[in-house]
């Protein structure tokens, strides 16, 4: 059966979508790396507002392009903490760290901080951040490309994830990052071009202007302003006010914050700055990322409020029909005042739902659920409903369809890229195997990229409960591990390597566990996924930082925690409950305790690195070198004054 | 200007007044960041309802609208004022 039974839609999606991955391996054979430099940082030589482009791609994935206008639209004012946290992270780029890194003029984030705090121990702890933070994202966007191409082409989700992974892989892995790069900057303006389209048309249908921006502080066409009109919509079904949330603001306020730090944070995100001439391209390129990026995040809430309010026009109060749900009568014959046919088609893949409880064969649509007669509605559906709930021509769904493909794609590589380096640069060339050449580590490289990918296609086909919980964990992580040790090694040149060990793995650990208390539980087995986490962790710790004499103390502590972990695995550790919201940190949600765990962070590196020894003084001249931008003037210190 | 093309050392003192400046400038704009995004969109947005834009609550449309644009102009702003500090001190990379 067709789910859809409308031809012309997988006709028009199967034409976009194949011509644009064609597009995609095109660019890529065209952009093959044949140096490391190439492979890692593009040699060096991409232009900032390409760059920018390409960072863009690299940032807005699935959840950007397709969940996140559904989710606002129907938590309103709450949503704002999306829309302020993923695009203000780049002004603490722009100004605090993507200038000092690209003067640093490394490949990786690992890189930054072994060198910076001259230790391997420093190095690998980063190493094992950035691989745990891109794999919960990596997992998240193989999943997204699984359902959009069993939804909309036929075609089963495994097969679906398998495609999407391919693809990816043969462009990771030939091109590298100058490959990943200039298929990102295609990718950027497919799914721009895809995300606008409709909200253009949804613009003009509902306040007839073709600016999403204005249409979202204007008047619907009988007049009245839209958002207030909404408003009182809402209020009067018994829903909070559009403009009004729900969350605390405290909460509100650390989500907003932890998002923000995280943007900064994330090792995916950092690396594109690496592909630039020089520190002053940096931040120029960070500037025209968020100009890209603002595109997108200021037509969203517009989207938002136009699939809200389209959404309550013709769905409550309108005809139930049995008949229709069942498919036994022609949906096309469906007219005004039925309920529309798309919900039912939305029906049929178990996303939306609604039971006439009332009899009254009308469908009510209430905040109150004991009234309330629409009784499944999932948010993610509504970037890809739009267009049918708009009335839209059927191409456009298609290009919706390549959009999302696109921008789940384009995040996908970014991921994979930071997880080969990470493997193939600073674990094995820089930490395990001193004496590789530079064809043996392209060649890990690109292994490393292809065992990445296995990982990811399996996790998008059986996605582990994590996975709901990307955007606590990368965020988080990210806020409460890497951007404190790379803000105090620009910024403090007394900044230890003492205190960057405790800092990164104190932020870890207590973000970590927060929010696996909150999200996920810690079950016997869960407590012993983290234990062997944390045994192979000290295992490579152990190989990269021994040395002879030494009481072995890593393997000792990774043997005990391999034990632990085995007998959690087989159920022998208590089941611990999990946390209720009540008991939240000063009412702080998991995904805002980034923010507390950056705090704690900050104290410990700066505690620690108060009470342990300054570092070495090679360190001080590295840090200067980095803080001036021209790669020919140096500071003077004593040899100046002697002359 | 002459010799930024070349290798040169700068005095210490010379450095740390650079580096005065670009902490100021950083301090401004980083205030701004959190005046409208921190401020106008979540603390005071109250008082900022109170007034609208078109049809939009102000402190509402800050938090969904407002606070970004101001983002991009923040960036843009802090790449032209740094290069203009880079340049009276010698140190810009426009030749490398």
């Amino acid at each position: 059966m067709e789910i859809f039974g409308l031809e012309p839609t997988l006709f028009w999606t199967s034409l976009f979508v194949i011509t644009t991955f064609g597009l995609y391996i095109s660019i890529a054979i065209w952009a093959r790396a044949a140096s490391t430099d190439d492979f890692y940082v593009a040699g060096h030589d991409v232009p900032p507002v390409f760059n920018g482009m390409a960072t863009a791609a690299d940032w807005m994935s699935a959840a950007s392009f397709l969940s996140m206008a559904g989710i606002i639209a129907f938590s309103g004012y709450d949503g704002s903490v999306y829309l302020m946290g993923w695009t203000g992270g780049y002004v603490l780029l722009a100004l605090l760290l993507a200038p000092y890194l690209r003067k640093f003029g490394k490949f990786t984030v690992p890189d930054f901080v072994g060198d910076r705090y001259y230790s391997q121990a420093a190095r690998i702890v980063a190493v094992i951040c950035a691989l745990f933070i891109s794999f919960t994202y990596i997992a998240g966007q193989m999943r997204g490309v699984g359902i959009a191409f069993s939804n909309f082409l036929h075609v089963p989700i495994e097969a679906g994830v398998i495609i999407g992974a391919v693809i990816v892989l043969f462009y990771a892995a030939l091109g590298g990052m100058k490959g990943i790069t200039y298929t990102q900057v295609a990718q950027y303006c497919v799914l721009i071009f895809a995300f606008m389209v409709p909200a253009i048309f949804l613009s003009l249908q509902i306040t007839g202007t073709p600016i999403p921006q204005l249409g979202f502080i204007g008047n619907a066409q009988d007049g009245t302003p839209l958002l207030l009109n909404l408003d009182r919509t809402l209020t009067d079904l018994g829903f909070t006010a559009y403009t009004q949330g729900v969350k605390d603001r405290i909460d509100v306020f650390a989500i907003t914050l932890a998002l923000m730090v995280g943007t900064a944070g994330l090792p995916h995100v950092i690396i594109r700055f690496f592909t630039v001439p020089k520190a002053s391209d940096a931040r120029k390129s960070a500037g025209w990322a968020l100009v890209f990026i603002a595109i997108l995040y200021t037509t969203a809430p517009a989207v938002a409020v136009f699939a809200r309010a389209n959404f309550i026009d013709t769905v409550n109060e309108s005809v139930w029909s049995d008949e229709a749900a069942a498919g036994t009568v022609d949906r096309g014959s469906l007219g005004e005042g039925d309920t529309p046919e798309w919900f039912y088609n939305w029906r049929d893949v178990g996303l939306l739902d609604a039971e006439d409880r009332n009899g009254d064969g009308r469908i009510q649509y209430r905040a109150d659920p004991d009234t309330n007669e629409v009784t499944r509605l999932d948010r993610d559906i509504f970037v890809l409903a739009n267009p049918e709930i708009g009335g839209l021509p059927s191409w456009v769904i298609g290009l919706v369809v390549a959009g999302g493909l696109a921008a789940a794609l384009s995040t996908a590589a970014g991921l994979l890229m930071v997880i080969s380096s990470a493997v193939s640069h600073d674990l094995c060339r820089k930490v395990l195997f001193k004496g590789m050449s530079d064809t043996q580590e392209l060649l890990t490289a690109r292994i490393a990229a292809i065992a990445a990918v296995l990982v990811a296609i399996y996790a998008g086909i059986n996605p582990p409960g994590f996975v709901a919980a990307v955007v606590a964990f990368a965020f988080g992580l990210a806020a409460a591990s890497f951007f404190p040790a790379i803000l105090l090694g620009i910024f403090w040149t007394r900044m230890n390597k003492q205190g960057a060990i405790a800092g990164m793995t104190t932020g870890l650990v207590v973000t970590a566990a927060y929010i696996v208390h909150f999200k996920i539980g810690f079950s016997s087995i869960v407590l012993g996924a983290c234990a062997l986490l944390a045994a192979v962790s000290l295992l490579v710790l152990h190989f990269g930082t021994r040395e002879k004499g030494r009481l072995p103390l890593m393997l000792i502590l990774s043997v005990i925690a391999g034990m632990a972990g085995i007998s959690g695995l087989a159920g022998y550790l208590p089941d611990l409950a999990m946390g209720t919201a009540g008991q939240w940190f000063l009412g702080i949600s998991p995904e805002g305790f980034g923010t507390v765990g950056m705090l704690i962070a900050f104290a410990v590196s700066v505690s620690v690195a108060l009470v342990t020894p300054a570092p070495p003084p090679e360190i001080r001249d590295m840090v200067e070198d980095i803080r001036i931008p021209s790669t020919r003037a140096h500071v003077g210190h004593d040899a100046a004054a002697a002359e | 200007m002459a010799e930024s093309g070349e290798d040169h050392d700068i005095p210490e003192n010379r450095f740390k007044a650079y580096w005065r400046e670009n902490l100021t400038l950083m301090a401004v704009l980083l205030a701004i960041w959190a005046l409208v995004s921190f401020g106008a969109g979540i603390l005071f947005r109250d008082v900022l309802d109170q007034f609208s834009i078109g049809g939009a609550p102000l402190g509402f449309w800050f938090a969904q609208q407002g606070a970004i644009y101001v983002f991009v102009i923040l960036i843009f702003v802090y790449s032209a004022l740094m290069h203009r500090i880079e340049r009276k001190y010698d140190i810009d990379d426009d030749q490398g």
